[in-house]
């Protein structure tokens, strides 16, 4: 097994290395200009410049610790990860029991569907003029933007979850004597997480989305804000630097919710 | 049984009609005028070919569906809605998949509002009665077939209901489980004196278990026959006169059976 998986690490890296390899000694060569794309070690260099303190340690500011996180990559992803995880939890916040409403009671579906339905299709981006009228600049819009790119994903998976529960385990368990919110709390809503859960990580993936977006029009620092900035002075490096760490930040947050999402589906 | 007992059944069905308006079929005579008495401590199967009404029965009597006119009394009052007195055993398990096997059988129990000594005790005591304790931790995926079928008896069993539904409960399972089943469904039907209908296509199944055995006719669902099982249990399926009523019973529902494939081919041949 050990082996096994050892041998599949070998060739889940050669394509990469192979590339990267490629690319850096064409930088070397000077075929391609390092402003367009800079090698693979310039990159790298930057983003260790990028992540680590700026200023050396200076036990009059503060302790080692706090001097440790003083860099402004995690500053930046701090800053982006409070915006992602706020906006996230206001949409998912309403959705969730805007489905669970929906997803149970046909009066209300039949009411607020129209109304979502043709809500559903504008992008979240289009909704940043808007964002900035009434939320001004800073986090505000930010949320508003977040919130909306994760509202929808969320709201619809939970009704769809909530409508498509098979219809044994109802049976069943009013045979049980199970009914009104007990039947709700303790049948219906388990037996619609996996969708629910589903909805949360595509929500969460559509808000991550949103969130760059949003840090390139309102705000003055975050991950988004900081790529570019780093446009504005042809720093292709740290341009690169910058997004690798978006992914990295965007693949911690799904493998918690993934590992989330197993602990609840045992 | 005493002989008030006997006198006042405990199912008493009478006249049952179920017509449904299905897309494709038009208008669907499932059940036509049913009478049957089931007598406390009974077991009975219904059994014919599908599309002989015989979980439409069932599920009437759950009260999951009720008929469309005549009536269905359990215990003297009248069927209206599913209960906890009338438990189902369902053929696709329909066990709780997010709840353990302690959790699930105690499910019925907790929404009694039985207190947390008496759930354990109760459960406990099921699981063990089920062979199912070194289990009872597990969830129902990380079982086979069979023991999830246990796990649901262990459910409705719990509830202490008077009447169990079992709605093709072995149906799924391979021959060897069944008879497993089959042996340890008996032992619980006479230890507990529960009042048993059971749906089942199955010939052998049905005379192996049944008091009584309700024929079915194909739509719309009538009953043809009603026949005892005289013998004494444990039934041995090899004996002569089990081979008998196995082979009259077989000629009966297979004669419903060619009326159910002619049915199902008549539409093609229009075409």
């Amino acid at each position: 097994m050990a082996k096994k998986s050892g041998g599949s690490v070998v060739w889940s890296l050669a394509v990469p290395v192979a590339l990267l390899a490629i690319w850096e000694g064409l930088s070397r060569a000077g075929v391609i200009n390092p402003m367009i794309l800079p090698s693979p070690s310039a990159v790298f260099l930057r983003w260790i410049a990028y992540a680590k303190p700026m200023m050396p340690f200076d036990p009059v500011e503060g302790t080692y610790v706090a001097w440790l996180f003083s860099g402004e990559l995690l500053h930046d992803a701090a800053a982006s990860l409070y915006r992602v995880v706020m906006g996230f939890l206001i949409g998912a916040g309403l959705a969730l029991p805007i489905g669970l409403l929906m997803g149970t009671s046909e009066t209300v579906y039949r009411l607020i569907n129209p109304l979502l339905q043709i809500l559903r299709p504008i992008p979240p981006i289009a909704y940043i003029p808007l964002a900035i009228l009434w939320f001004g600049l800073g986090n505000p819009p930010a949320f508003f933007l977040i919130s909306l790119g994760a509202f929808f994903p969320v709201l619809m998976n939970t009704i769809g979850g909530v409508r498509t529960v098979d219809a044994i385990y109802v049976r069943a368990a009013r045979n049980l004597g199970a009914s009104g919110a007990t039947l709700f709390w303790r049948v219906i809503l388990p037996a619609a997480t996996p969708h629910i859960m589903t909805g949360l990580r595509v929500g969460f993936g559509v808000a991550f989305i949103v969130l760059i977006v949003a840090e390139m029009i309102a705000v003055n620092n975050g991950l988004g804000y900081r790529i570019l900035e780093a446009r504005e002075f042809f720093w292709s490096d740290k341009i690169i630097a910058g997004m690798i760490s978006i992914g990295l930040l965007g693949l911690a947050i799904d493998t918690g919710l993934s590992r989330l999402s197993d602990h609840l589906l045992r | 049984m005493s002989a008030s007992d006997a006198a006042r059944p405990e199912i008493v069905i009478r006249g049952v009609t179920k017509v449904f308006e299905a897309e494709a079929l038009g208008t669907v005579v499932a059940l036509n005028g049913i009478d049957l008495d089931v007598a406390k401590g009974e077991f009975v199967c219904l059994l014919g070919p599908s599309g002989c009404g015989k979980s439409t029965l069932l599920n009437a009597v759950a009260g999951f569906s009720l008929p469309t006119s005549g009536s269905i009394r359990t215990n003297d009052v009248e069927v209206t809605a599913p209960g906890p007195d009338r438990a189902m055993v369902f053929q696709e398990y329909a066990l709780f998949p997010w709840m353990t096997v302690a959790k699930n059988v105690a499910f019925g129990l907790e929404m009694k509002g039985a207190s947390k000594a008496e759930i354990k005790e109760k459960v406990d005591g099921l699981l063990a009665t089920l062979h199912l304790t070194e289990f009872r931790d597990r969830f129902p995926k990380d079982l086979s077939g069979g023991m999830r079928q246990r796990v649901a008896i262990a459910r409705v069993l719990a509830i202490d209901s008077p009447v169990l539904l079992m709605d093709e409960p072995f149906g799924a399972l391979d021959a060897l489980t069944r008879r497993n089943l089959q042996d340890e469904l008996l032992r619980i039907w006479s230890e507990w004196r529960k009042t048993i209908l059971f749906v089942t296509h199955g010939i052998e199944e049905s005379i192996y278990l049944a008091d009584r055995i309700v024929v079915m006719t194909y739509r719309p669902g009538r009953v043809k026959k009603i026949v005892e099982v005289g013998m004494p249990r444990l039934r041995d399926v090899s004996s002569p006169e089990f081979n008998t009523l196995k082979r009259e019973l077989t000629e009966m529902v297979m004669e419903e059976q060619r009326r159910h494939a002619e049915a199902e081919t008549r539409p093609a041949m229009a075409d």
